[in-house]
């Protein structure tokens, strides 16, 4: 196996209008189209989509899992951005 | 289709650099039930006892379309042939969403391949029998994944979360293998008493050799307690078989053909059917590399990717030469 292994693509599939997109798994292909016709192949043999996105793994930036906390960590704060946080007399209607 | 032995290959030693400290806190992650995703840390162990889990499951997938396939330009009529083909072709998925999750661990798919193609790797030892008869295209949908059914069906609660949506993809269509091959095995069992014969023939064949799918007794198992313990693995090799056993032979009662085994009783106080003992030394035998078509199975396969190797190279060529362009 001394040739180059084609690339990696990531396939996310939208199962229907009104939906987003949602990764499904993985393909390799040799070039874009490919990648397009082998993730319809793999991953939509039983009418699972209406659209399919292909991207290759290397061009997704991601988080870092080590750095979730810290990463995160602005959030974990500012909880008066839930209504939750707001106490609302007993009597008040609609909101 | 399937992988067994799930735990089969050499004995895994945990790095000694890795902290103490990290090792409990994934634990009590595994403990809390949380899934495990590509880029957290884990264990070397883990990742290396997953890594083999699912590339053989892979490998499984692939050379499981070899025995099936063999039967597509006899399929009895144009409907079975089309049925098979998509079943074939679904193996092929199967192998493709394995291989994807095997990925996030950090092997390469060629490097998986090279281990299949070399005969470094393993793959379920039932794809080692021959099909001689149509009938035997039954029994594989009706045993063969049913016995995948059992177990992969925990395998879509495993910890690892790659794996464990992946199989949730699996055994959905599964389902529709296994009923298929129930389907073919009832047309035969209803038809003359020659199909039946031949429904049963395949039963007498199939039968062990898919009770031998779960792996090792439980006292045998090398791995199963790690992997327990991981929630890799959710049953043990026996409770399933059990499972499998008890389901299954009532569905042969339904079909009127029997199952080949003189120690068969059902045990009312425990509720499950007992069974006679299965021979170890085949199961070792075939594991080995000696069952009726080992070779056969690897030779086509290397036949099947050296064959294709011109049409790599085209796609290849086609698509650098496009990206050339594109740049030019």
């Amino acid at each position: 196996m001394s040739k180059q292994e084609w690339p990696l693509y990531e396939v996310f599939i939208r199962s229907k209008s009104g939906l987003s997109h949602r990764h499904a798994g993985s393909v390799h292909a040799a070039d874009d189209q490919m990648a397009l016709d082998n993730a319809r192949d793999t991953y939509t043999r039983r009418s699972e989509g209406v659209s399919l996105w292909v991207v290759r793994s290397d061009r997704i930036i991601a988080s870092d899992p080590a750095e979730t906390a810290a990463f995160f960590e602005p959030a974990e704060d500012k909880i008066y951005r839930h209504p939750t946080f707001y106490e609302i007399p007993d009597g008040v209607e609609n909101l | 289709m399937y992988t067994q032995g799930l735990d089969q290959g050499g004995a895994e030693q945990t790095a000694l650099s890795e902290t103490d400290e990290k090792m409990a806190a994934f634990q009590q992650r595994i403990d809390a039930e949380e899934k495990i995703e590509a880029k957290d840390w884990m264990p070397e162990a883990y990742r290396r006892t997953l890594i083999r889990q699912i590339s053989q499951h892979a490998h499984s997938e692939i050379i499981g379309m070899q025995p099936e396939g063999n039967w597509l330009t006899r399929a009895p009529t144009l409907k079975r042939k089309a049925i098979l083909l998509a079943k074939v072709q679904d193996e092929a998925g199967h192998g493709l969403y394995l291989y994807s999750a095997a990925e996030t661990l950090g092997v390469s798919r060629d490097q998986m391949v090279a281990d299949l193609l070399s005969g470094k790797a393993k793959y379920s030892s039932i794809f080692n029998y021959p099909t001689v008869s149509w009938a035997d295209i039954g029994a594989i949908g009706w045993l063969v994944d049913g016995a995948a059914i059992m177990n992969q069906i925990p395998l879509c609660r495993c910890s690892y979360g790659p794996y464990a949506r992946a199989m949730v993809r699996v055994c959905k269509e599964e389902s529709f293998h296994q009923r298929q091959g129930f389907e073919i095995m009832l047309t035969l069992c209803r038809g003359t008493e020659a199909q039946k014969a031949m429904a049963q023939d395949a039963l007498n064949r199939w039968w062990w050799p898919s009770l031998m799918m779960f792996g090792p007794n439980d006292s045998e198992s090398k791995h199963s307690a790690q992997s327990m313990a991981w929630k890799i693995k959710r049953f043990s090799n026996d409770e399933l078989r059990q499972k499998f056993v008890d389901v299954t032979v009532q569905q042969a009662e339904f079909l009127g053909i029997s199952v080949p085994d003189p120690d068969l009783t059902f045990d009312e106080e425990s509720g499950h059917y007992k069974f006679g003992e299965i021979d170890w030394q085949e199961f070792m035998d075939v594991v080995a590399g000696n069952g009726p078509c080992n070779k056969q199975r690897l030779a086509k396969r290397v036949d099947a990717h050296e064959g294709g190797e011109w049409v790599r190279d085209a796609a290849q060529a086609y698509a650098n030469k496009q990206s050339a362009r594109a740049a030019a």
